[in-house]
């Protein structure tokens, strides 16, 4: 009844989880569990991927949708339930893995075993005669094995000589390379997720932005990026001149933005750089790639208070291979209600007329380009609530025209209101990526894969060499070797292996004597 | 109909000969078929047969696959008495040939493709299933080099080559095309090749495990009282032993997985250099973690007392279950960045 007999008591069933996690079978239902709830993640809409698939989805799915919203089913690779499979697995390796170092460690610094009784027993087993003396055979068996081998001679009591020759130690220490490097992955990345941050923005040919969060478009910060502990490196970046290429199919060829940025906000050294797609801005520490781009058509609009004011505004790709986009202008009035003027549009690139007055596009390639808009006059931002700048709200609006245009085109409208469509400029997206862990992490993999051809190439051989003496007192009868081995691993085709290599040692023996030799016993240590 | 950048008569020709090889690989499944018909009688295969003729060897070198080099001696066909070559035999042997010659074929195809779009040729859905398909059929040979007696195996290995080659061709089929933005870079030639490699040498692993499935089945069913063979117990009959046919598949996944994994790795760096993240759970990237997954639990799951054998061999089957869905279902069905299917 004392507290040692209680801790006992606790200790036991403690210790009897703590083996049954680490044991191999727990380690493999939990790795299933993990390929399974990576499932949902590829087959749902992920809110990390496409939030805007999410609600559409949870809309048209009802309480089903709701009740996949509660589990996590949108987020599955940041859910309670995925990071619990992968946490265990973690706690379930380090328990498995430990014990795994020490027996290695242990093994690699133990001599290999002495030779067993009756090395006939062995899966693999075969004899022969010399006549060299024992040490001298022993000096030239060891000549066989080489140095891939890891030899140790020992004397029986009985005289005979024996050598125990082992191999494949790098079997298990890649495979514990392999499992450590694993390990020091998933921690580096779980390092990443705390310290990265990524921010994108739309920046139209001829503007530039600052590495300030608030100047992104969209701002996915990492745990310390969000608590202002960590600071996106202080660069500028201008876009001078995107360029699309095509072929004369107008397949996009070839993507290119020609950039000027300082490497921080008060220098005045201008750097010069193109970021392709594929080839990034590495800047120290961050990342500059040029993600997607599109068509920012400048508009001249003569407003019903009589001001005259420019808009660019970017218009978004609607489809991936024509390019045909759509977009929106915002112009508040300067004086007066109800003169706001909001111009809904659409950008064809190489424009087809469809007959009714409806414009698409053919090509990605701007060649023909025209820009299709409906102008509405009212009331902006009534409600004062801030709203998606690429959404138009009409409803406080009245439609005054309509009207395709190309570029250097005017549309006179009522009210005194007139658009012309000036012509057009391209815009790139531009994302910028900061993680200072990927480099460790890529050293982490290639020891990874070390580890793993380690593991799964080597082969873990054991083999015992037995040097008989020629029987006391019967000058003349011959040494006699016997050869016994072992496959600990991935048995292969070890009978073609061991018999290659008994083919050799017999070979690296002198035959069975015709004539007796004088055997000069000090010359055979001498050669030991 | 020519395309800018594509030579559109070595296209053609590529098409041709691709069809060609169909044909041949088709030729030599029912050779394989009809070896096993006319064996009927023979019920002692057990014992390993002579390896294919000599001037099969040549051919294997013509074609470049990279097939293990002449091991220590394979008996020439010259020392087997000629009275034990059956009709089946001889019919084996030249289907095996026939195997050989669709392979080098097969290989033309594809380098006329390469010639076509000036590129590597492996990056659509066509292109890939023709490079993997390619990869099965030479994994194929390699084993049967170093282990003639799974000769007989050959119309279930060519099967799932034909099948996929068929759809390529058909469903999946694309024309040449010059390579849009994103794939210019030389980690196309790394990463798709490693993953056509490794899904190529699996494909053949998972016919092994199924027919080791089969023939473990056949065998506890056999040692019961009152067992009569039917088709499949004596199809497997002429099966190599169940312990080599777990051997061979699981020698492939070993060899496989590092190139599988190696293959995830130059995506990731390929994904950091093109989108900006080295992992992002796009759906091509969270199968590809799946599949790799379940390889790993049965590598694990072959060391593991209890788990060795069959319920191994099931996960090598789901493995290449989950390879087929990210093959065909993630590039036609959900959407995602890996939209390289060349499907409209």
């Amino acid at each position: 009844m004392s507290a040692r007999t209680i801790a006992r008591a606790a200790w036991r069933p403690a210790l009897m989880a703590w083996r049954r996690l680490t044991s191999m079978r727990t380690a493999l239902i939990l790795l299933f569990l993990l390929a399974l709830a990576a499932v949902p993640g590829s087959l749902l809409p992920q809110e990390s991927l496409n939030p805007t698939k999410v609600s559409a989805y949870i809309k048209s799915h009802g309480a089903w949708g709701r009740f996949l919203g509660h589990i996590g089913a949108y987020d599955v690779f940041g859910s309670v339930w995925f990071a619990a499979i992968y946490l265990l697995l973690f706690v379930s390796l380090i328990g498995c893995l430990i014990p795994r170092i020490r027996v290695h460690v242990r093994a690699l610094r133990r001599r290999p075993l002495a030779a067993p009784r009756n090395l006939d027993r062995l899966p693999e087993n075969g004899s022969f005669e010399t006549s060299a003396s024992p040490e001298e055979y022993s000096a030239a068996a060891r000549q066989v094995f080489g140095r891939r081998w890891r030899v140790e001679r020992r004397e029986e009591p009985s005289g005979a000589l024996t050598l125990s020759a082992e191999k494949g130690y790098s079997r298990e220490t890649g495979n514990i390379l392999f499992h450590v490097a694993l390990l020091a992955g998933l921690i580096l990345i779980a390092v990443g997720r705390f310290y990265s941050y990524q921010g994108s923005i739309i920046v139209t040919q001829g503007t530039g932005f600052c590495n300030t969060v608030s100047q992104y478009d969209s701002w996915k910060p990492g745990r310390l990026a969000a608590e202002g502990k960590v600071r996106p490196a202080p660069f500028c970046l201008t876009l001078n001149k995107f360029t699309a290429t095509y072929t004369s199919e107008n397949e996009a060829k070839n993507f290119a933005a020609a950039v000027t940025y300082q490497s921080d906000a008060t220098s005045t050294v201008d750097h010069h750089d193109t970021i392709k797609v594929n080839h990034p801005l590495r800047l120290e520490g961050d990342r500059v790639y040029l993600i997607g781009h599109g068509f920012t058509p400048v508009l001249t609009v003569h407003m019903p208070d009589g001001t005259v004011r420019t808009d660019t505004p970017n218009y978004v790709p609607e489809d991936p291979t024509t390019y045909l986009s759509q977009g929106v202008s915002k112009l508040q009035a300067s004086k007066g209600a109800n003169n706001d003027i909001g111009i809904s549009g659409i950008f064809a690139p190489t424009a087809e007329d469809q007959g009714n007055g409806l414009i698409t596009s053919i090509s990605p390639r701007p060649s023909k380009p025209e820009l299709s808009i409906f102008v509405y006059q009212g009331n902006l931002n009534y409600t004062g609530i801030p709203v998606s700048v690429y959404t138009l709200d009409t409803s406080k609006m009245h439609k005054i025209g309509a009207a395709n245009l190309v570029p250097g085109q005017t549309v006179h409208l009522k009210n005194g209101v007139s658009v012309r469509f000036d012509g057009w400029k391209p815009w790139a997206s531009i994302q910028v990526s900061h993680d200072p862990t990927q480099g460790y992490l890529l050293i982490v993999a290639v020891a990874m894969v070390v580890g793993l051809f380690g593991s799964l190439a080597v082969r873990r051989r054991r083999l015992w060499v037995r040097i008989t003496p020629s029987g006391a007192g019967t000058a003349g009868s011959p040494t006699v070797v016997s050869v016994g081995g072992l496959a600990r691993s991935d048995t292969g085709n070890f009978t073609a292996e061991f018999a290659a290599l008994l083919e050799r040692l017999t070979a690296a023996a002198p035959a069975a004597p015709a004539v007796e030799l004088p055997v000069d016993d000090t010359v055979g240590a001498g050669r030991e | 109909m020519t395309v800018a950048g594509i030579d559109g008569s070595m296209a053609h020709l590529s098409d041709s000969v691709f069809t060609t090889a169909i044909a041949i690989y088709a030729l030599a499944m029912v050779g394989y078929t009809a070896e096993y018909a006319f064996s009927r009688k023979v019920r002692a295969l057990e014992t390993p047969r002579a390896a294919a003729p000599a001037r099969e060897r040549e051919l294997v070198g013509a074609g470049g696959p990279p097939i293990s080099p002449p091991g220590p001696s394979v008996p020439p066909a010259v020392s087997v008495p000629s009275g034990k070559r059956t009709v089946a035999d001889r019919i084996g042997r030249w289907s095996v040939v026939l195997t050989v010659l669709g392979a080098v074929v097969h290989t033309v195809s594809i380098a006329i493709r390469a010639i076509a779009v000036d590129a590597v040729p492996w990056s659509n859905m066509y292109e890939f299933a023709s490079v993997a398909g390619l990869i099965g059929v030479v994994a194929f040979l390699g084993v049967l080099w170093k282990a003639p007696s799974i000769r007989q195996l050959g119309a279930a290995v060519l099967l799932p080559v034909v099948v996929m080659m068929f759809l390529a061709g058909t469903v999946l089929y694309s024309q040449a095309q010059p390579l849009v933005p994103a794939l210019q870079s030389y980690w196309l030639a790394i990463h798709v090749t490693l993953a056509a490699f490794s899904e190529g040498a699996l494909m053949t692993s998972a016919v092994l495990t199924i027919l080791y499935l089969v023939k473990q089945h056949v065998d506890r069913s056999s040692a019961k009282p009152g067992y009569r063979p039917g088709a499949i117990g004596n199809l497997a009959q002429r099966l190599p032993s169940a312990a080599t046919l777990d051997k061979v598949s699981y020698r492939i996944v070993a060899f496989a997985f590092p190139l599988y994994t190696v293959g995830i790795i130059c995506g990731a760096i390929w994904a950091e250099a093109a989108w900006g993240r080295y992992w992002g759970w796009d759906p091509k990237e969270t199968w590809a973690f799946i599949v790799w997954v379940v390889y790993a639990c049965y590598l694990h799951a072959r060391a593991t007392a209890g788990w060795r054998g069959r319920i191994a061999a099931w996960i090598n089957v789901a493995g290449f279950a989950a390879i087929t869905f990210n093959f065909f279902v993630v590039n036609i069905v959900v959407s995602g960045l890996h939209s390289y299917a060349g499907l409209s």
